[in-house]
């Protein structure tokens, strides 16, 4: 299938784990290469967010924590409507090679599309506007 | 609505090649746009808007239906009003996300952060 569910890369870093753990997993180290603020609560479950300036940004729910191998999180599909339900999932693996680590990263969850989140999406935006409008036509018409 | 977005498990490739096929055509982008920026209009109100004749639109309101881009639904005095349907260009997004992902930039930039 063509449409791309997943995205792969792999970096050789020449520094160890840890060093890249802390770039990956605190505000300060994320703020240093990928966001330009951030904020972390590094548990599963946590949230964290990344910030740019222009005003773009980026809100994080942590997934998998295992110092200092695997830091997963959830994020919202760019460029998809903030409500919508989907996420993508990107887990950073951290192995030991010499002095240093192969980092990869995996994001999937491009192509995913659950029925219900389908269906709540075309009831959604064919409803939502018509149905709202007609609530503050109601609205106004009552008052 | 097209038997693809009835099935259990929609082909997201073939509703996502839809909405690029549609794009692809300027003629078919201007009605779309129309109806994203204007909301639900019937083929005579796009003609009054788009420099399209009214027989063009509807043959292509016809066309972007079929593939369920647009439904036709009821408008004021009997006439067919198209309206846009967002899930199938949500899908399009989808596909566009993955591919407008740079992590190849964030990655060169961690590695010149631990470098440093």
């Amino acid at each position: 299938m063509a449409f791309p569910d997943r995205i792969e890369r792999v970096v050789e870093i020449a520094h160890p784990p840890a060093k890249v753990w802390a770039a990956l997993t605190t505000a300060e180290g994320l703020a240093s290469w990928f966001g330009q603020q951030a904020r972390i609560d590094l548990r599963p479950g946590g949230s964290a967010q990344m910030t740019w300036t222009g005003g773009h940004t980026a809100d994080m729910r942590v997934e998998r924590v295992e110092e200092p191998a695997v830091f997963g999180f959830t994020w919202h599909i760019y460029g998809l409507p903030d409500d919508d339900p989907r996420r993508t999932y990107v887990e950073f693996t951290l192995e030991p090679t010499g002095a240093g680590t192969r980092l990869t990263v995996v994001e999937t969850g491009f192509a995913q599309l659950p029925e219900d989140a389908y269906r709540k999406a075309y009831d959604g935006n064919t409803q939502g506007w018509a149905s709202e409008l007609g609530d503050l036509v109601d609205y106004l018409d009552a008052a | 609505m097209p038997p693809d977005l009835i099935a259990g498990a929609p082909d997201l490739e073939a509703i996502a090649a839809q909405v690029f096929v549609a794009l692809a055509d300027p003629t078919r982008r201007a009605i779309l746009a129309a109806l994203a920026s204007g909301g639900p209009a019937t083929a005579t109100d796009l003609a009054g808007r788009l420099p399209i004749t009214r027989q063009a639109i509807a043959k292509h309101l016809a066309l972007l239906a079929e593939a369920g881009l647009v439904t036709a639904e009821p408008g004021e005095r009997r006439r067919v009003r198209y309206r846009l349907r967002s899930a199938p260009m949500q899908v399009a997004q989808q596909f566009l996300a993955a591919l407008a992902r740079d992590w190849d930039g964030p990655l060169d930039a961690l590695k010149d952060h631990l470098s440093r």
